[in-house]
Parts: structure tokens; sequence; C-alpha cells
């Protein structure tokens, strides 16, 4: 299997949720995840994405960036913003904890990020903006009769 | 989103055919919101079978219309949850204050 390395571009438009998560599906799906897998890392993209809006940018036209790798059978996604910064991020990444809940915001967004990936890293600066660094583990799931048999075929000659 | 009202139950059924995201939700809860409304339902429910995504956009457009409901004397119910979206819910506890209806297999 080859590493693999992407980036993705994008405003600040909510429409832009679906999009972004879709997209790195589809990039990490050479992994072979599994549907729960691939859930998962939806889930967490669709969240830090809608932070990015809601939050760093406050429904203002911003820039969203991805940049997502595959090493080995790990997928390691970035996702930044240049907006406004989380002020307390202890505060933030606490369950239920939210700056808006005007806006029906559940305050379960880091929380969602940090059980459905293996690591999230939080480097914010207020005023400049904030970087979230995901990473998660494709499990090896069993290799199919067609692959082996290729193997052995391409091993002969 | 499929939206219908039983008279005779004062039952509002709300059929979501969407991924539910931030960008959707908000469209459910201007939509929704207007339906209450209008018919002051003694009961909402949320038919999850078509919803094959939920992030926590929907855990607050949820929170929002069990508010709602019992604001008007009314309940919130939601059936046909997947096992997907049904992790999401649990995690924020709601299951505990909603009832919920998982999806039957087929087959």
């Amino acid at each position: 299997m080859f590493d693999n390395e992407m980036k993705l571009e994008f405003i600040s438009k909510s429409s832009n949720e679906a999009f972004a998560r879709i997209t790195v599906a589809a990039f990490a799906s050479s992994l072979d995840p599994t549907i729960e897998e691939l859930a998962d890392i939806k889930t967490a993209v669709s969240e830090a994405v809608t932070n990015c809006i809601i939050h760093a940018y406050e429904g203002e036209e911003g820039i969203i960036k991805i940049k997502g790798r595959i090493i080995k059978n790990t997928i390691e996604l970035e996702i930044s913003d240049t907006g406004r910064g989380i002020e307390n991020v202890e505060m933030a990444r606490k369950p239920l904890y939210t700056t808006k809940a005007n806006l029906e915001r559940s305050g379960m967004g880091f929380t969602i990020m940090e059980s459905f990936m293996d690591e999230v890293e939080i480097d914010s600066v207020l005023g400049l903006g904030t970087k979230i660094i995901m990473k998660k583990k494709i499990k090896k799931h069993l290799v199919n009769i067609e692959d082996e048999e290729f193997a052995s075929i391409g091993g002969v000659g | 989103m499929n939206i219908r009202y039983e008279k005779e139950d004062k039952q509002l059924i709300v059929e979501i055919t969407e991924e539910i995201d931030h960008h959707i939700a908000e469209k459910l809860r201007r939509k929704v919101d207007d339906e209450i409304t209008r018919h002051m339902p003694r009961k909402t429910i949320f038919d999850f079978s078509r919803v094959t995504f939920m992030d926590s956009a929907g855990i607050g457009m949820i929170i929002g219309r069990y508010k709602m409901m019992r604001l008007i004397g009314g309940s919130l119910e939601i059936t046909n949850i997947s096992a997907t979206v049904r992790r999401i819910l649990e995690m924020s506890g709601i299951n505990k204050i909603i009832p919920m209806e998982d999806k039957k297999e087929v087959g």
C-alpha cells in the first residue's frame, strides 16, 4: 500500500460540510475501512468543519483548509482556519460546553471528535486561527482470497 | 424531509430524508417549528429510517424540538434509529430523556 496525501480548500459555507466529509471519506477509502470506521471519520470531519464555520468565522466568509495524509494504515487530518481562535481550549473540549447555545449547539463537537478518532490535537491562537490534527488507525481486516492469489502469482513471477 | 400531521391522533410525523449536519439542521428546525406552531400537536415523531448520517448538530436540533414540545405540553419521540446514529445520541445522554426506538433489521 502506498502512502498518500491531499489538500482541500473551500469557503466557510455550511453546504460545504457535506462536501468536506464526503471528500475525506473518499480519500480514506483506500485504507479499506469498515462502514463504522468511515462513519467515525466523516462525523469527526463534519464536527471540525462546522466549528470553523460557526465559531472561527462566525458566519462570515473565510477559508477552511484540510490536509490529509495516509501513512501505512493511519489517516491523519489537519483541519485549519484563520478565524478568531478558541479562548479556552480546555473548556471547549468538555462535553456539553458551548458558547453558542443560542444556535442550538450541543457542545458535543470535540467529545465526538475525541471518541471517534484515536488522537485529537487542538492548536489555537486567539485572533489567528485554529488547527485541529486528528489521527485514526484503520484496523487490518481479513485479506480476501483474490488478494492472496494475486500475491502468490506475483511471487512466482 | 416529509412532514405530515395526523389530525385524529394530533401527531406530527417528521420523516427526515437528509444527512443531519449543521447545514440541514437549520433548515429542519425552521420547518418543524413552523409546523409545530401551526398544529400544536400532542406528539411529534421524528422518523429516522432514512437518516444515514448525523453529527452533533442533530443533538442540538432534537433537544430544541424536545423543549418546544414540552413547552406546549406535548412530547417527542424518535423512531427507526440506526446503530451509527444511536452512538451519537447516547454520547449526549438524550436517550435518557427522549423515547427512542431502534430500526428493525430487515430479514
